[in-house]
């Protein structure tokens, strides 16, 4: 029923999340806030040498917020600050284009399904946002909304 | 459902009612429409599309100028429903209702004008911790402007306002308590005509704010002595975009106009313009004529099963509704006021409300998830956002069977 959007490996991110913790070392962070869910999320990314060397988070939300946010930072390490904003860029294209799903993707492509339940894509999306804003930003914490 | 036998034998249709509602004879993703959302939104009856219908096709004009036949039609059935809305509310005469968009607008008008003339720097605007956020920015927006002070009404853990409290909150500096009626996030039915006392015995005026007690109770304005009243027409079953401005004529036309334009006004020169006598006072341009006349349709249909009836109906079905949901392990509900309506929040130990929402939408569950434009109520509760299922006459006992059911197959997948 709900199959095609709570996949096996979304609900096993959802309830056990992949590098969910706070980074002392992180030179960049983000917070992201979703008022119309209440969900919030912070994201540390440790940068060096234009590579994402490490990627954490922390944060209270859905299942596919959460798994969202756990599969992208499996994504992004060993990424260059370019690749991880290409990735975002064909994610956000997966949740909101019927275009072909790229291989490019990865496990994410799993997100697949959230194409079809708009009104969720916000909540997959919110993680990705937060990155952009932890990428762009000097190290200072910045809020992100959609 | 034996407590529900007693009132469906006592007369209570439910079935024969559903028939009137076309919206709910669907099937959304293969299974029947389980509509719990009717606290966003009510469902229409015929009655209401037909006579919405009934104006474009029939009588359309623009009311209160035109001479011809058209016109005066129009202006016959737009009008007679503030006579409804008179009777609805037992008001004194039909020029203490005025025509708005619906409850924020209402608010929002008295905050502007009855706000603007009598508030000053230092004086203070009481509300609640349980109000709908368009109780709550107007009346900021205002304090923000003037330089007043907004105190808060505390709540307990069941989600009651603390009349106690209340009453060391009102002082010679306090000029407006502004009131919800009933809690659209909780349910909660607050003791409007005692809060509405305090403030006239502390020398302030009282609004109150009716949008998810018109739905549900019956209103007496003259008996609560309510200052203001406000409630949307689509929450009592009419369209969006009309509803309900009460207040007391003495105060209405001590206030300056909200808005400026035609209708509301007896003559203009570039000079000076005389403002109209009331209500047209607070009319401004072309009204929504079809929602009002459809919402004169939806006052006739509500009476015509009668308030009565449907909050003792209603009653049981939430009695059944609350006794069903207690008994799911891990689900906590949000308000449980001893003097509740229609609603029925709660939160499931590690399940986000949005997946909730999700699960059951695909079993056909209507239900509301999200914050419901209460954040401070979230906060005080200290959850992030509630799942809501909120009740309307047309709902029966098997749909909330069908919620427990759906709420089995969430648990299944997220636990």
């Amino acid at each position: 029923m709900t199959d095609d959007l709570y996949q096996e490996i979304i609900l096993d991110h959802s309830k056990r999340p992949r590098n969910c913790h706070a980074m002392d070392d992180a030179n960049r962070r983000a917070e992201g806030y979703n008022p119309l869910c209440g969900d919030k999320l912070k994201l540390y990314v440790k940068i060096e040498d234009d590579m994402v060397k490490d990627v954490s988070f922390v944060g209270s939300g859905c299942a596919i917020s959460t798994a969202s946010a756990s599969l992208m930072t499996e994504s992004l390490k060993g990424k260059s600050r370019e690749e991880a904003l290409k990735l975002l860029d064909k994610f956000h294209e997966l949740l909101t284009t019927d275009t072909p799903v790229s291989q490019e993707l990865g496990k994410l492509v799993v997100f697949c399904g959230v194409r079809d339940y708009p009104a969720r894509v916000k909540c997959a999306t919110l993680a990705w946002h937060t990155l952009k804003s932890a990428l762009n930003s000097t190290g200072e914490p910045v809020v992100s909304t959609e | 459902m034996s407590a529900l036998t007693s009132v469906v034998s006592a007369g209570f249709e439910v079935e024969k009612i559903r028939e009137d509602f076309p919206v709910l004879k669907q099937r959304i993703h293969g299974k029947p429409l389980v509509y719990l959302d009717s606290a966003a939104t009510a469902q229409k009856p015929f009655a209401v599309i037909d006579a919405i219908r009934r104006f474009h096709e029939v009588d359309c004009a623009n009311i209160h100028r035109g001479v011809h036949e058209l016109s005066q039609r129009s202006t016959a059935a737009y009008e007679e429903t503030r006579s409804k809305a008179r009777r609805f509310l037992n008001a004194r005469t039909k020029n203490e209702l005025i025509f708005v968009r619906g409850t924020t607008e209402g608010i929002n008008l008295v905050a502007s004008s009855w706000g603007r003339k009598n508030v000053k720097e230092g004086d203070e605007i009481v509300i609640s911790a349980l109000e709908h956020h368009s109780n709550i920015v107007p009346w900021q927006m205002l304090c923000e402007e003037k330089g007043a002070k907004l105190r808060v009404i505390p709540m307990n853990d069941r989600g009651e306002l603390l009349l106690e409290e209340y009453e060391k909150l009102l002082g010679p500096r306090t000029r407006m308590v502004a009131v919800a009626h009933v809690s659209n996030a909780l349910g909660t039915i607050n003791p409007v005509r005692q809060i509405v006392e305090m403030a006239h015995r502390a020398g302030a005026l009282a609004l109150i704010d009716g949008a998810q007690a018109a739905p549900h109770l019956k209103i007496d304005v003259q008996a609560l002595d309510a200052d203001f009243y406000a409630f949307s027409g689509h929450k009592v079953f009419g369209p969006t975009g009309i509803g309900i401005l009460y207040g007391k004529a003495r105060l209405l036309n001590a206030m300056p106009p909200y808005q400026g334009g035609g209708d509301m006004i007896k003559n203009v020169t570039f000079e000076k313009t005389t403002f109209n006598d009331l209500p047209y006072k607070f009319e401004a341009g072309t009204p929504n004529i079809a929602g009002g006349i459809g919402l004169g349709a939806a006052f006739d249909y509500v009476t015509r099963i009668g308030l009565d009836s449907i909050a003792a109906y209603e009653h049981e079905l939430l009695v059944y509704g609350t006794e069903a949901l207690s008994r799911i392990p891990g689900l906590r509900i949000i308000g449980t006021a001893r003097e509740k309506a229609a609603v029925l929040s709660f939160v499931i130990e590690g399940i986000h409300p949005h997946d909730i929402g999700t699960v059951l939408d695909r079993q056909g569950i209507a239900v509301r998830t999200g914050h419901h434009c209460a954040q401070p109520v979230m906060d005080r509760f200290r959850v992030p956002a509630t799942t809501r299922a909120s009740l309307a006459f047309y709902n029966t006992a098997a749909e909330i069977d069908a919620l427990v059911a759906g709420l089995g197959k969430v648990k299944e997948i997220f636990s």
